[in-house]
């Protein structure tokens, strides 16, 4: 079991959600985040204005999602086909990061590992 | 009495009382998430706590006849004023267009200390400094006694009384209470400070256009210079922030506005339409720069009430010994070869500078020392917010568990 944490830009997350559907994705959740890549944080005004500061406030959507081994390469194809920028992709696009998960317990029935999820 | 005068001040009253909620949401949106109950409790509260001080003994203070510099006690629960007393306007109505004045005016401080001034403390700190500072400059300006109105210093709607008083007391409280431990940077809720500037340059249309009380030519035209010079000012703001920064924010244009509206208050019955254009520019020119110097200082006065009431203010008063018409209220400015009246303006400054700074530090230190109250609230709850700690309340509720 692997769980697919993957932050994108969010207007791209109405794309996502679908192809993970059509890969076999069978549960995510996803929440706003703000921070920090290669493009340096955003400008804002600070106080009253007159002066800018940078901050770490880019926005992004970070979807989660936890999945049987074998799912692995269709569903961060799924993320990378529709999250990536037109043509070569742009700094901005995203990351995904994949970790190795324990276990998983179903509240409803008590079922644990692989049929849980 | 006239009753369409009458009728002109009882709306313009309401006008005016409803600039402190504005106030609150100008400085409410200027705050982090945490504080923003807390910011708009400071002003709300103000219209309950300063209402009653000004119709048990504020009035009278400021209006008693008295001496040169502060009224008497002979108003008092405001005994001894008819229902049919008043030439023009009943006089009872003079004392809630007063009344509205005297509430918004420690409100404007409270812009300096959000953040981490004590609630307790501030309830009492708004009686004491509505009865022994905003009284006695009243008395002094407006009061047919008072001595600054009869060394003929012009002040319409409250340049001196208000915003230079308010301003500089601000930088009495911000020094006193301290730095914030960890300022934010960015004001959380842009939308709340526009909204917030537009029910005050809405309700200046009352303070400005109703200081003549009268429904008359003068009204009319401190209507116009009023939104003259907020307009030419927010513009100003707004370009000078898209030459040096490439952009126009929102909260820089709302508070160019109220720079402009500020310094046009002493001038707006007695410049005309042109003179509103040369305050209003140079209000958002000099205020502009004024934040962006106090941003270099050590003085974290953190919702810049200097820098926009103080600087605005006494611009606004300098510009009126400048830009005054006779055409319009009697008396000429620099411009029209009065030089004099600079003079006269200048020590109406000076003294309300003086004044102010002086009896705020002393009844901000005394409630500094006084046990159980003092002045700053503890660390951790500064870090954890006023919203909480003082009012148990939250702005929004984002934990999604209820």
């Amino acid at each position: 079991m692997l769980k697919v944490e993957a932050i994108i830009r969010p207007e791209r997350i109405g794309q996502v959600t679908p192809a993970l559907d059509a890969a076999g994705c069978t549960g995510y959740h996803y929440t706003n985040i703000t921070g920090q890549g290669r493009q340096g944080g955003v400008e804002v005004f600070t106080g009253r204005g007159g002066q800018m500061v940078t901050r770490s406030a880019v926005p992004k959507t970070m979807i989660t999602t936890v999945i049987p081994d074998n799912l692995l390469e269709a569903v961060i194809e799924a993320i990378i086909n529709n999250a990536r920028s037109p043509g070569e992709g742009a700094i901005g696009d995203g990351k995904i990061f994949v970790t190795t998960v324990n276990d998983v317990v179903r509240v409803r029935t008590g079922e644990r590992g692989d049929i849980a999820m | 009495m006239d009753t369409g005068s009458t009728a002109w001040i009882i709306v313009a009253s309401a006008m005016v009382m409803l600039m402190t909620p504005g106030l609150a949401f100008f400085y409410g949106g200027l705050v982090r998430a945490k504080n923003v109950v807390s910011t708009i409790m400071y002003s709300f509260i103000s219209v309950a706590v300063v209402s009653i001080v000004w119709v048990l003994w504020g009035y009278s203070l400021a209006f008693g006849d008295g001496n040169e510099f502060i009224g008497d006690l002979s108003f008092v629960g405001l005994s001894g004023i008819d229902i049919n007393d008043g030439e023009t306007i009943p006089d009872l109505l003079f004392v809630v267009f007063q009344m509205m004045f005297a509430v918004i005016t420690p409100a404007l401080i409270t812009g300096a200390f959000v953040e981490r001034f004590k609630f307790t403390t501030y309830l009492i700190f708004l009686v004491l400094w509505v009865t022994l500072v905003y009284a006695p400059i009243c008395h002094w300006v407006w009061s047919g006694n008072g001595w600054l109105f009869d060394l003929g210093a012009l002040d319409f709607a409250g340049g001196t009384v208000v915003h230079i008083n308010a301003g500089i007391a601000a930088v009495a409280a911000a020094m006193l209470v301290g730095r914030r431990r960890n300022p934010g940077l960015e004001p959380h809720n842009a939308p709340y400070v526009v909204l917030g500037a537009a029910l005050l340059w809405f309700g200046w249309f009352g303070f400005n256009a109703g200081s003549g009380l009268g429904a008359d030519g003068l009204a009319a035209n401190a209507f116009l210079v009023t939104n003259t010079a907020a307009a030419t000012a927010a513009l100003t703001w707004g370009l000078l922030s898209q030459f040096q920064t490439g952009r126009m924010g929102a909260v820089g244009v709302a508070t160019g506005a109220v720079a402009g509206l500020v310094a046009i208050t002493p001038a707006a019955g007695f410049v005309g339409v042109m003179g509103a254009l040369g305050i209003g520019f140079g209000a958002g020119l000099i205020c502009y720069f004024a934040v962006v110097l106090r941003n270099k200082t050590m003085l974290d006065d953190a919702l810049d009430v200097f820098a926009v009431h103080g600087v605005g203010g006494i611009w606004g008063a300098i510009a009126t010994g400048i830009f005054a018409i006779a055409a319009v209220g009697g008396t000429d400015g620099l411009l029209n070869g009065n030089a004099e009246q600079m003079g006269t303006q200048v020590i109406a400054v000076g003294a309300t500078l003086v004044y102010s700074l002086v009896v705020s530090l002393v009844i901000l230190k005394v409630l500094d020392v006084i046990p159980g109250l003092g002045l700053r609230i503890s660390e951790r709850d500064e870090d954890e917010g006023l919203d909480l700690v003082a009012h148990g309340e939250r702005a929004y509720i984002r934990d999604g568990a209820d």
